[in-house]
Order: structure tokens, then C-alpha cells, then sequence
């Protein structure tokens, strides 16, 4: 009986709607994104890198500093080039002085430069640069609706006002347009990913994510190959920060927080690490995951399936952060290599 | 060139420490290396032959592996010189060794295995040959993505793989991951791939430990082979069995210093020898016998 009633008072088309909503949303591609750059670092070279938000700010804050700011006319595009330099800034300074030393100093070091980057975002000393607290674009912009993902959703949008699709997945031609950006940066870093790869240059790439030492030993410059790895993972993670900092026209320092991090992490491990669709796939399936448990947790709770005493409404959020490393936990005992990882290469070591 | 023609050469060659060879092609000078108070390897003076194959032995703890760690790059010497000797066409040069980083003394043609093989395990063993092979135009990031740069020479390090893959026997597990080999074809394994770039002297640390007697046998019919072929080949092997047959010269290394060379019979009447293998004690009653 008790069952019944579950069904009747779940609108399963909502469910899955706002789940698939979700999971092709732009949200969805920043984080596949990053997680592709974040694959270069750890699947395929072996770089522990705990500090993948940092290149997403530096992407974000160096493209909003240099557009607000007004640099050199205020080119967004230029901006844009700021924020990628940015991010290349941020690897040499990680790299430079902790590639040569063993795995566990580059997570610490990364881990620590995130931090230091985004509470330096967010002192007030640099208030009149990056705007504190209170992000980019200022507060009177933001009153005033004006912001510098302007040129990009509006002045340069090819799509006719409007909303387009039906069902959970309508969306209005600023959301699809940033949507088309973000999923085809996806797609053009999975490509240049893929291409890497296959090249003898990835051939030296992996060898050094399976013994540094051996790769030495063949005449293979260790050093400047790692760094070449950090600087490309750490721009295509940078474009993710950028193309998230257009979907929500502005850019706060609560968006950079370690858990992003985490985040990111999680979408490559479920996904496959040292696979191409890893990434795509992992976060798709994160989003989805997250979101479906969400609003079936709320239904339920909205329904009185589930009573107060247990569960309230406002506890869903942490619930579903409960639920996914559950599944992250149960995935690594049966499918350590991820969904559609290959078993032989990312399997990670347990030894 | 044969045998013969290497162990002429050595005859003139007196077997004492540190002796001078006719035509070098490492030439290792004061190298000194300590662990805390322990000078773990103290070699004044020492040459390697050019075109025979020389043995490092000693018992466990004389330094020989840690003396290939720094003439590799791979630890570093408190102090120390030492030089590589090329030849082609009658001319020669000489290469400063020292300071360089491992990569770069591999570059020069001087490249070495591991006691524990290092085989890439996640990556296949045709992936494995292939990286070996020196200067590709292809692991360079300016050419990776444009594949008609570097396709013609991948085909030429390709069929050089493939032709080695045979020589040691590994044909039948080119696309197999490198984990699924056993501990003997790790090591003709890494050895094949150590000469995918051709290397002018070849260090191998060990290549016998961990094999089996019937690998044992191939591994060195492929060393004198490398010989014959115009290679140098350095090893380290602490079993003096093993060894007696196919060294050309034997340099005997205890407690961090050259104690003893010369040709395997030199070596093995060498009081000095039997002494650092057998203690003292022992040596003093087989001269008894």
C-alpha cells in the first residue's frame, strides 16, 4: 500500500526532466571541462592536482578584472587572452618550483595556491580590482543588469530572442547559446586531448604517470614534460571558469571554493580517468545523480512520504552530497576504472 | 669486430685498480658519494673498455648500484669527474658527464636498466619499444598534433621495434600490457627497449636477478650479441658464477672501492677477491687446501 502511494505522489516526468536539465546544462559542461583539463594533470600524466579551481579562477577573475578595468579598450576577447595568461601564470608559479620534487608536494602546493588565490580575490585590499567580497562586475553594475558576459549573450548571440525546446528542457537563447560554447570547448579540448594522446608526445606523458624514472632513463626530459602537461590541462580548466563566469555574469569568490575542486574530481573519477568521454560522461552523470536525488528526496519529503522527524527539507542538500559519495564508494569496489574507463590503464593503484 | 680482437687488446692491460685502457669509453675520476658517515662509493680512478663487456661485481653493499645511479644522473656525487669517449669515422670526442641530469647522459648515448624492471606496466609492449627510440620529432609538442611531421619516422621506429621485439623473443606479446609479462621478459623487455636508441654503452644493473636458468641462458646470448654488434655493455651482477663466462673484464668493487680488475681468470686467483667474497677466514683455509 505503503508503496503505491509513493508512485502516485512522485511526478516522475519532473524527475527525470529536471535531472536531464541538468546534466547538458552549462553547469554541466564547465564542470566536464575542467575535468578534461584536470585528466591531462592526473589520468594520463599522473599529476596529483588538488587545486583545479585555481585555474578556473584564474580564468574567471583575469578575463572580469581585465574587461571591468577597461584595459586596452576592454576587448572582451583580449579579456578572455588576459584570463588564459592568467591561468598559465598560475602553472608556472605551481610547476616551476614543485614539479621537480615528489607527487605529494604538487597536491600541497596546488591545494595551497587555490586558497591563496581566492582569499587574495577576496580581501579588501584589492577591493577596486577584483572587488572583494562582492565579485565582478560592481554591485551598481549588477543593479543595473550590466555585465561583461553582455557581449557575449547579447550583442554577439546569433540565436533570435526567445525560448526554445519544450518540456524540462526549454531554454531561452542565452542559456542555449552559452550552452553551444560551453559543450563545443568540450568538445574541442576532448579533440585536442585525443590528439595529444596519440602522438608519440603522449607516449612520453604516460610513461612518465607509470614511472618517472624509467622515462629518465630513456632520454626523456621529465621535467619540462610535466610543466608542458600543467600549462594545457591548467588552460582548458581556465576556459572552464571563464565560460561558467558568462553563464552567471558575474564572478564571486564563493564560486572558487576547494569544494569544486572536489567536485571535479569526483566527475573524472566516475567518469574514467585516462579516457577521453571520461570526463563528459562523469559529469553528466554527476549532475543527473545529484539532481534526481534531490527532487526525489523532496517529493518524498513534500508528500510526507518520508516524515519531518527524519528528514526535512532544508537537510536535502547535504543528503545528496550523502547519496553521491556512496555511489562514488560503491563505484570504486565494482568499476574502479570509472564508467568507461579502460580497466587496464586507469585503474588506480591500490597497493 | 670479434672476441679475439677485444681480448688483445686487454692483454697489455695489467690487472691492477684503476689501470689505464688502450681505447676507453668512460673514464671515472675521484667519485665520491657518502650516506652520513658511510662512504657508500669512493672510486679514484677507473676505465671502461670500449666494445667489451665489462662486469661491476661485489658483494651486496659494495656500491654498485649506487656507483651506476651516479654515473647515470640518478644520485649525485659529493665530488667526482667523469667522462664519455665517442669515436666515429676516426675522429673522437670527449663529453663531460658530470652535473648533467639523467635524461641528458641518456641523450649522449649512455643508457642504463634497473634492478627492479621498470617496464611501464599500463602501457603496452610495443608501446614500451617505441618510446625507447631517441630524438622522435613526434614528442615534441610543436609536432604531436600534426601527425604528417612525425608518421614517416614512427614507421622507422616502428619496423626497428618489431625487429627487436623478434631478436628477444617477445613477437607474440607486442600488444599485451606490459603487467602481464613475466619477471624475465620485464627484463628483456627493458633491456630491447634500452636499445631502441641505439646507445653507444649500455648499463644493466642486474639483468640476471629474478630470471629463471633457461632465460638466463638467451639473456646472455643477447649480451654477447650486443658486443659483437659494436655495443659496450657495462653490468653489475653479484652472483661471480654467472658472470665468468661472458665478461671480458671484471672489475671487483667492496666497501665502495675498486679492489681488484682484470679478465676473469685475473680476478679469480686474486686473494683479495676471494677475501672480500668469503671473508678472510675462509681464505686463509683454502690456501691451506
Amino acid at each position: 500500500m505503503m508503496l503505491m502511494n509513493l508512485f502516485a505522489e512522485i511526478d516522475v516526468s519532473k524527475l527525470f526532466g529536471l535531472a536531464l536539465r541538468t546534466s547538458i546544462s552549462v553547469q554541466a559542461a564547465t564542470f566536464a571541462l575542467a575535468a578534461v583539463g584536470l585528466n591531462l594533470h592526473y589520468g594520463y600524466t599522473g599529476l596529483l592536482n588538488f587545486g583545479v579551481v585555481a585555474f578556473m579562477a584564474a580564468g574567471a577573475y583575469g578575463m572580469a578584472i581585465f574587461f571591468t578595468q577597461g584595459w586596452l579598450g576592454g576587448s572582451i576577447l583580449l579579456a578572455i587572452a588576459s584570463g588564459v595568461v592568467f591561468a598559465v601564470v598560475i602553472a608556472l608559479s605551481i610547476g616551476l618550483p614543485s614539479l621537480r620534487l615528489r607527487a605529494d608536494y604538487l597536491a600541497l602546493t596546488t591545494i595551497a595556491i587555490a586558497e591563496v588565490l581566492r582569499i587574495s580575490f577576496r580581501s579588501q585590499r584589492l577591493l577596486d580590482l577584483t572587488g572583494g567580497p562582492f565579485g565582478l562586475p560592481s554591485i551598481e553594475d549588477r543593479n543595473a543588469n550590466v555585465s561583461f558576459a553582455d557581449v557575449i549573450t547579447v550583442d554577439w548571440n546569433p540565436i533570435k530572442e526567445g525560448n526554445y525546446g519544450a518540456w524540462f528542457l526549454e531554454f531561452d537563447e542565452k542559456t542555449l547559446w552559452v550552452m553551444i560554447i560551453g559543450w563545443s570547448l568540450v568538445s574541442l579540448a576532448s579533440l585536442l586531448i585525443w590528439g595529444l594522446m596519440r602522438s608519440p608526445w603522449g607516449r612520453v606523458i604516460k610513461a612518465i604517470r607509470e614511472d618517472e624514472d624509467a622515462a629518465r632513463a630513456l632520454g626523456k626530459n621529465v621535467f619540462s614534460y610535466k610543466l608542458q602537461s600543467l600549462i594545457i590541462g591548467g588552460v582548458i580548466a581556465s576556459f572552464a571558469g571563464i565560460v561558467r563566469a558568462f553563464d552567471m555574469g558575474f564572478v564571486e569568490t564563493q564560486q572558487f571554493r576547494p569544494q569544486t575542486t572536489f567536485f571535479i574530481w569526483t566527475v573524472l573519477i566516475l567518469g574514467g580517468a585516462a579516457s577521453i568521454w571520461g570526463p563528459i560522461i562523469g559529469s553528466m552523470t554527476f549532475w543527473f545523480v545529484i539532481i534526481f536525488s534531490e527532487e526525489l528526496l523532496r517529493q518524498m519529503v513534500d508528500s510526507g512520504w518520508i516524515p519531518d522527524a527524519i528528514l526535512q527539507s532544508n537537510d536535502i542538500a547535504s543528503v545528496r552530497m550523502i547519496l553521491m559519495g556512496i555511489m562514488l564508494a560503491t563505484l570504486m569496489i565494482w568499476r574502479p576504472q570509472g564508467l568507461v574507463g579502460k580497466k587496464e590503464e586507469a585503474q588506480i593503484d591500490i597497493r | 669486430m670479434t672476441s679475439d680482437n677485444q681480448a688483445s687488446e686487454l692483454e697489455n692491460v695489467e690487472a691492477v685498480p684503476g689501470s689505464p685502457k688502450q681505447d676507453p669509453i668512460l673514464k671515472i675520476d675521484n667519485i665520491v658519494r657518502s650516506f652520513g658517515g658511510l662512504r657508500a662509493v669512493d672510486v679514484d680512478h677507473l676505465e671502461v673498455q670500449r666494445g667489451i663487456i665489462t662486469a661491476f661485481i661485489g658483494p651486496n653493499g659494495a656500491g654498485k648500484t649506487t656507483l651506476f645511479n651516479l654515473i647515470t644522473g640518478f644520485d649525485k656525487p659529493d665530488s667526482g669527474k667523469w667522462t664519455f669517449h665517442q669515436l666515429s669515422n676516426k675522429e673522437s670526442w670527449t663529453t663531460n658527464l658530470s652535473g648533467l641530469r639523467p635524461h641528458q647522459i641518456a641523450n649522449k648515448g649512455m643508457v642504463r636498466t634497473f634492478q627492479l624492471t621498470k617496464s611501464l606496466a599500463k602501457m603496452t609492449v610495443i608501446d614500451n619499444m617505441l618510446l625507447g627510440a631517441a630524438e622522435q620529432k613526434g614528442e615534441s609538442l610543436r609536432n604531436a598534433l600534426l601527425p604528417s611531421r612525425w608518421q614517416k619516422q614512427e614507421k622507422q621506429i616502428l619496423k626497428r621495434a618489431e625487429d627487436l621485439l623478434e631478436r628477444f623473443k617477445l613477437s607474440h606479446m607486442r600488444d599485451e600490457y606490459a603487467a602481464t609479462l613475466s619477471g624475465g621478459q620485464r627484463k628483456l623487455l627493458e633491456m630491447a627497449r634500452a636499445l631502441m636508441s641505439e646507445p653507444k654503452l649500455i648499463l644493466l644493473d642486474e639483468p640476471m636477478a629474478g630470471v629463471n636458468p633457461v632465460l638466463v641462458e638467451s639473456l646472455l646470448v643477447h649480451i654477447e650479441n650486443l658486443r659483437d654488434e659494436g655495443v659496450s655493455v657495462l653490468f653489475i651482477e653479484h652472483d661471480m658464477d654467472a658472470i665468468m663466462g661472458i665478461s671480458d673484464w671484471i672489475v671487483v668493487l667492496a666497501e665502495g672501492q675498486v679492489i681488484a680488475e682484470g679478465t676473469p681468470s685475473d680476478v679469480s686467483k686474486n686473494p683479495a677477491v676471494i677475501d672480500a667474497y668469503l671473508g678472510s677466514e675462509i681464505a686463509e683455509e683454502l690456501k691451506d687446501v
